[in-house]
């Protein structure tokens, strides 16, 4: 895994667990892999995917089964979806907008190149 | 699980390696030392480990003072020296001569770290092996030893690119809640990821003690087109890839430490870096 912005890792790791949910492999309700496995998987520090994982469980995406393991929650996907809608509307469409402005780029310029693809 | 308390050290009369120089090391922890060359680095883990007495001052290892080199201490506690010294006999022999002097060596575990470093004969004469070889050998006997506190000077040099990697994985293995893993090295970039303990030898003492997390906290690391910012800047260099630079933290904002930035950071802003920090030394 390679972490190339200025994001914290324990945040990368959790959207990398994001992206392993909504891509099936990781299934709702399914046990993931440990902290150490994930440790050793993606070569971080095992403390620091403890962090990811408390994260995430605050998210409520994952759940801790003491004794057991860590799982997917049974409603992940839809928890992730709406988490990624808040930061897409927060931070990425603002952005998407100044560049829209600064190119002088009109609506219906934009709904044409929606429609296309 | 360290305690080095107002340590004094100098090898002759004049030239002062440690002055006054307190420090505390807990376990469940990968500590990553730094220092420029000559900061004493190795001096200091060696008075951790108990072959170097400092003239004033307490290095408690373990619960003993490690001076006295006590068996409860040696037999939970591993030193990777840089040099690796070795025997003129087999690997498995080396195994049979040494393990037994730790309880909770396991040769499941050194099988595994020797095949993951691609050593696959364990009747080769360590002698006959290069020094890359020589020190994967030791570095998975070091591991397996599964000793409380395990201090490596320097581990990855003379390993080659694919071991590097083979050392970051074999070392996510080794960590637990309980050791105490303290890595003295300047080859920051392996060891990103795998530390969570940064300590900062410089001028005799100990400039910082801080957990990753917490350095994150206090000071933002980032790569920015302008260096419009209304942080207070600790450091900034210019690279193909925009501004890299190191701010404290006023807005609260996660990002990923950088351990060759923050080193340079420190270095040039000591004092102030002592009062964010101090509250923790």
């Amino acid at each position: 895994m390679n972490f190339n912005d200025n994001k914290a890792i324990y945040l990368q790791i959790a959207e990398w667990v994001f992206e392993q949910i909504l891509n099936g492999k990781w299934k709702e309700g399914d046990r993931i892999m440990s902290v150490r496995e994930l440790g050793t998987l993606l070569v971080v520090n095992p403390n620091t995917i403890l962090r990811s994982y408390d994260q995430l469980q605050k998210m409520e995406v994952i759940v801790n089964r003491r004794g057991v393991g860590y799982f997917v929650a049974p409603d992940a996907t839809d928890k992730i979806i709406s988490y990624r809608r808040k930061q897409f509307v927060e931070k990425d469409v603002p952005a998407f907008f100044k560049t829209m402005k600064l190119v002088r780029m009109s609506w219906e310029e934009l709904e044409g190149l929606y429609k296309k693809s | 699980m360290i305690q080095l308390q107002n340590i004094n050290f100098s090898y002759q009369k004049g030239r002062t390696i440690f002055d006054d120089l307190s420090l505390s090391l807990k376990g469940g922890q990968i500590y990553g030392l730094f220092g420029k060359n000559g900061a004493g680095k190795t001096t200091l883990l060696k008075i951790m480990a108990g072959l170097r007495f400092p003239q004033s001052g307490s290095s408690i290892t373990l619960g003993q003072h490690a001076e006295l080199r006590k068996a409860e201490m040696l037999k939970d506690l591993y030193f990777l020296q840089e040099e690796v010294y070795v025997p003129a006999i087999s690997i498995r022999d080396y195994v049979k001569c040494y393990a037994p002097f730790y309880e909770n060596f396991d040769n499941e575990q050194f099988d595994e770290y020797l095949h993951l470093f691609e050593i696959a004969s364990m009747d080769d004469k360590l002698t006959a092996l290069s020094h890359g070889q020589r020190k994967k050998v030791v570095i998975s006997f070091a591991l397996a030893t599964n000793t409380k506190i395990l201090l490596m000077d320097e581990p990855t040099n003379g390993l080659d690119i694919p071991s590097k990697g083979v050392f970051r994985k074999i070392m996510t293995m080794a960590a637990n809640e309980e050791r105490l893993i303290l890595i003295s090295t300047h080859q920051v970039r392996d060891l990103q990821f795998l530390i969570d303990g940064v300590v900062i030898l410089d001028n005799g003492h100990i400039l910082l003690n801080a957990n990753a997390d917490d350095i994150t906290d206090k000071l933002c690391f980032k790569i920015t087109d302008d260096t419009a910012t209304d942080e207070p800047i600790l450091y900034c260099e210019e690279n193909l890839r925009g501004n890299l630079l190191v701010t404290e933290n006023i807005h609260h904002i996660e990002t990923k430490l950088d351990i060759e930035l923050l080193f340079n950071a420190v270095m040039m802003n000591k004092e102030r870096i002592n009062e964010l920090f101090n509250a923790k030394n």
